[in-house]
């Protein structure tokens, strides 16, 4: 198996009027084909920082210092004209607050075609059957209705299906999906993780799967990396990790998960 | 959205009606009785009470307030604004007439001037921020925001038409004379768009839609123009449907510093002349103005964002 992400030492900081913030110190990972690595933390433990560095989609006002080689390219190094081509072709990521993430003055079907266009070299007829498929693949029923309506009137359940869609759907090498079910209620939740294993399963691409939830996590991660306060408190195999954590903070967010799935069991079957 | 225009017209009833009241009311609280200066004006050697009797009942000014309101409105609505008291051989619908387009031909020109110079020098600024061109449009901005228009305009007048002799200082006629009150005019509002247009585009820019598109992949040209732009503009749309009508209103202080004939200039000498019935239609019409540039750039407004536009959920 080649490595296909391979990130040492990373550090993120934010540039302020006294020095330099950090939000993320030392992150290492290292990623395959079919791999996937689920990332743990709290609220403002220096998830997304860590991927939007990978992604490269961090602004001046933050400093990114370490090595992140994607297929053997120092990234750091890359002119963003070559990230930009990277992203959204062979890198495909899916952000946190969908109902945020689309311009509200364009139709989905719009924005999904001008996505295509830039990597995808074919006629409008063709992509405007591309979006029709990537639609239908993600489980979307009537995708022309879909494709003519604007964001806001898709709940969030189906913007996070169609973010999902646009990830994979120019065969990425590399998928970055933060928070992919933060935004949505359970039984959308339940879909989309099952479209994320199928994705995962199908052995081609390298995930990094962004969530607090560690029940969501579990399902899918061959690795887990758990973040507080931009640290890395603990990495390695998952099933290690949920066994026996070394870590005192990973094992009280254990001990939380378990606690409150035993509340909810005994909340759903009481007689028992 | 059929809705919406219906309940936007009826809603301008009243609003009318009040601005008509109040433009009525507010020209009654002046303290010269009109006889005496319509006598005045027609230069009638010894005035009289009998004279002013006479002109009271030729003006229709012997009725309750309430009646001459109604009256008044009457025939507003006919467009008939009674002759002026100066010349009464001109009607104030004829003043109006032949002053207004030579005032819209001005307030047109300054439109173009604004929206011209605004939408590059805002967009630019926002996009090269804190570059030395964003620096340098800053303190343009902040100077001419702090410049009365009257001292620009004479300011203007010293050093191109003057000191550099390149255009008339002033008056009415092709397109060298209107170079220069034109963007007096414009002045200031081209300083509110810059700055309206740039910190909206920095507002967007921060938007997790930009982060999205990025992630995407779109080129950062497109990103700027067809997202970042199109979305700032969205929220300048009613800004600018307020900026006609004060660009028409405001052309008054300019037109007399550019002996201009139009209606600021008509307004002004009928203020002198105390020609009550032209005060009246122009206070009125600018009024009037005011509501109806609202009202249809609301709708614009509101037509242009899908999310007024249209409901939520189909699917
Ligand atoms: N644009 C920004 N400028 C400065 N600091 C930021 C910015 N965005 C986030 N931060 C800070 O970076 C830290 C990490 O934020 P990050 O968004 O990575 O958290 P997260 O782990 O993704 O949390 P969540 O679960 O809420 O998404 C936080 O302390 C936050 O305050
Ligand atoms: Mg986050």
């Amino acid at each position: 198996m080649s490595c296909v992400l391979d990130v040492a030492n990373v550090s993120v900081g934010f540039r302020q009027k006294g020095g330099v913030l950090p939000l993320v110190k030392n992150a290492s990972l290292r990623l395959s084909a079919g791999q996937c690595l689920g990332i743990l933390g709290e609220s403002g433990s220096g998830k997304s920082m860590l991927c939007k560095a990978i992604a490269g989609l961090l602004d001046e006002n933050f400093t990114v210092e370490g090595s992140i080689r994607f297929e053997g390219l120092q990234l750091l190094r890359q002119k963003p004209e070559k990230l930009r081509r990277l992203r959204g072709q062979k890198i495909g990521i899916v952000l946190q607050n969908p109902m945020s993430c689309f311009d509200p003055l364009y139709r989905i079907g719009e924005q999904m075609e001008e996505t295509l266009a830039e990597h995808y070299n074919a006629g409008r007829r063709k992509i405007y059957t591309k979006c029709i498929e990537i639609l239908e693949l993600m489980r979307i029923r009537q995708a022309i209705n879909v494709l003519a309506q604007y964001p806001h009137q898709l709940s969030g359940g189906m913007l996070q299906r169609v973010m999902i869609g646009l990830a994979v759907a120019l065969d990425p090498v590399l998928i970055i999906a933060d928070e992919p079910t933060t935004a949505i209620d359970s039984i959308s939740q339940h879909s989309i993780m099952q479209e994320f294993v199928r994705i995962k399963e199908a052995g081609q691409v390298a995930m990094i799967f962004v969530s607090h939830d560690l029940g969501v996590l579990s399902r899918i991660s061959d690795d887990v990396m758990v973040m507080h306060g931009g640290r890395v408190m603990e990495q390695g195999r998952a099933q290690d990790i949920f066994a026996n954590a070394q870590d005192v903070y990973t094992r009280h967010l254990i001990e939380q998960h378990t606690a409150v799935m035993k509340r909810f069991c005994a909340a759903i079957s009481p007689a028992v | 959205m059929k809705r919406y225009i219906i309940m936007r017209l009826l809603a301008t009833v009243p609003l009318l009606l009040s601005i008509s009241l109040l433009c009525f009311l507010f020209i009654n609280l002046i303290p010269s009785d009109p006889a005496e200066v319509a006598l005045r004006i027609r230069q009638t050697p010894i005035i009289t009470e009998d004279a002013i009797l006479q002109v009271r009942q030729e003006l229709g000014l012997d009725q309750p307030f309430l009646v001459r309101y109604a009256q008044w409105l009457w025939s507003c609505i006919q467009l008939d604004f009674g002759v002026s008291y100066t010349n009464p051989a001109r009607t104030v619908l004829g003043e109006i007439g032949r002053c207004l387009p030579t005032t819209l031909s001005l307030a047109g020109f300054s439109l173009l001037y604004v929206l011209i110079l605004s939408l590059p020098i805002g967009f630019l600024s926002a996009v090269y921020k804190d570059s030395w061109f964003d620096r340098i449009m800053r303190g343009v901005v902040f100077t001419t925001t702090a410049m009365p228009a009257y001292w620009v305009g004479l300011l203007l007048i010293w050093f191109v038409s003057i000191k550099l002799d390149l255009l008339p200082t002033s008056g009415y006629g092709g397109l060298e004379h209107l170079l220069l009150p034109a963007f007096t005019v414009a002045l200031t509002y081209i300083s509110t768009y810059i700055r309206l247009i740039r910190n909206n585009m920095l507002e967007n820019m921060r938007e997790d839609y930009v982060l999205y598109a990025q992630a995407r992949g779109l080129k950062q040209r497109n990103i700027l123009v067809r997202h970042i732009l199109k979305n700032s503009l969205q929220s300048c749309i009613t800004a600018i449907g307020m900026s006609i009508p004060q660009l028409i209103a405001g052309t008054i202080v300019v037109e007399n510093v550019f002996a201009w004939p139009g209606i600021g200039k008509l307004c002004i000498t009928a203020i002198f002349n105390r020609d009550y019935p032209v005060i009246q239609a122009y206070v009125l019409m600018i009024g009037v103005l005011f509501v109806f540039f609202n009202l249809f750039f609301d709708i614009l407004q509101y037509a242009a964002d899908p999310r007024l536009r249209q409901g939520k959920s189909h699917a």
